[in-house]
């Protein structure tokens, strides 16, 4: 994904999550969703046009779960089957490794849930890498955490999508309900 | 659709300098995005401090994960008064970019999450989740320095993005 230089204008490496320079050559907003009073089981992004290189989703988010943490997940193109994924977390006390295969979603990382600090939400910036290629299984990096004061979590993880399908909607699930005033921004990025 | 990642103000020191702040952040985005690319005068060990809307109370914890050569680790530090990315480099052959990520920042519902990402050239390289328990909406951020009498080092560069949403 080319970038520009704010000093040069030239244009340059990628302007991914983690990357050093971030000033991409095109970064649309395609949709967002806030989460309103009452929660919501789930948030689905559809009818993603094909039109970019790749996406990237920033959200912002609680689970009304009955627990400190909880995990939150996507399916893609709402199907049930073919995800992997692999995790490296630090707790503050440990940093560990996990991993899973043969899923029927990719799990993304915990949150913030129900019974963790009030008013205190997670965050997720996910990356979905040549979403549209049907040549390609479908790869995706996640950098997430929370924090209570107390306790918390700081991660990366990939996923995978075992589809070579071109990626056209994504829907977000955790346990309980996403609280109000979680919010979900999809981004396309050439 | 709307095209949207810009930057909001960019910094280059020409002197050194001890503490960076970016104020009267417009509320119009999503989130922001901080790019440092610095290095500290100290002559000791350094880290970078942030510290949001000016606020010095004990509002602010994280929780972070680094590596260095052969240890790998994770630490937590709760009621501070600025969030403590990890070690920054020292001296001008170690500028360290950081890069943070300050989600949903002009809410004024929610606590305010950051991610950041801290690569120091020779020593270590840290991830970290901060939370400031405020729900104000996030006017300023500064950056600070740990080390007594540390500045940070002319070359330096720091500039803010904003995301906007649809």
């Amino acid at each position: 994904m080319a970038i520009r230089s704010l000093k040069s204008g030239t244009f340059s490496r990628s302007g991914m999550v983690g990357n050093p320079v971030i000033m991409p050559g095109s970064y649309d907003s395609i949709a967002t969703t806030t989460v309103g009073a009452g929660g919501a089981s789930s948030v689905t992004f559809s009818s993603i046009p094909s039109t970019y290189s790749h996406l990237q989703v920033r959200i912002t988010t609680r689970s009304t779960f009955g627990a400190n943490e909880w995990p939150i997940f996507v399916q893609l193109n709402g199907s049930g089957t073919g995800y992997a994924y692999h995790d490296l977390q630090g707790n503050g006390s440990a940093v560990s490794g996990s991993g899973s295969s043969s899923q029927s979603l990719m799990q993304l990382g915990d949150t913030s849930a129900a019974n963790g600090t009030a008013s205190s939400f997670g965050v997720f910036i996910i990356d979905i890498l040549d979403y549209a290629d049907t040549n390609k299984n479908k790869t995706s990096r996640t950098f997430y955490g929370y924090e209570l004061n107390g306790s918390g979590k700081i991660g990366m993880r990939s996923g995978l999508w075992a589809n070579t399908t071109a990626v056209s909607s994504l829907s977000f699930g955790t346990g309980g309900n996403f609280a109000q005033h979680s919010s979900f921004a999809l981004y396309g990025v050439n | 659709m709307p095209r949207t990642y810009e930057p909001i103000a960019t910094r280059t020191l020409n002197t050194d300098t001890s503490t960076i702040t970016f104020s009267s952040i417009p509320s119009t985005y999503t989130d922001l995005v901080l790019v440092v690319n610095a290095y500290s005068t100290s002559t000791g060990n350094d880290n970078i401090g942030l510290v949001i809307n000016g606020d010095s109370g004990t509002n602010y914890s994280w929780t972070r994960m680094y590596g260095v050569s052969g240890v790998s680790g994770t630490t937590r530090t709760t009621s501070s008064n600025q969030i403590g990315q990890g070690t920054f480099g020292t001296g001008s052959t170690k500028y360290s970019p950081v890069i943070y990520n300050i989600m949903n920042y002009s809410n004024a519902t929610t606590f305010k999450t950051v991610l950041g990402r801290a690569n120091e050239p020779v020593g270590q390289v840290t991830t970290l989740v901060g939370l400031w328990r405020s729900t104000a909406a996030i006017t300023s951020l500064t950056l600070n320095l740990y080390a007594s009498g540390a500045n940070y080092g002319a070359g330096s560069t720091f500039t803010l993005y904003g995301i906007k949403a649809a």
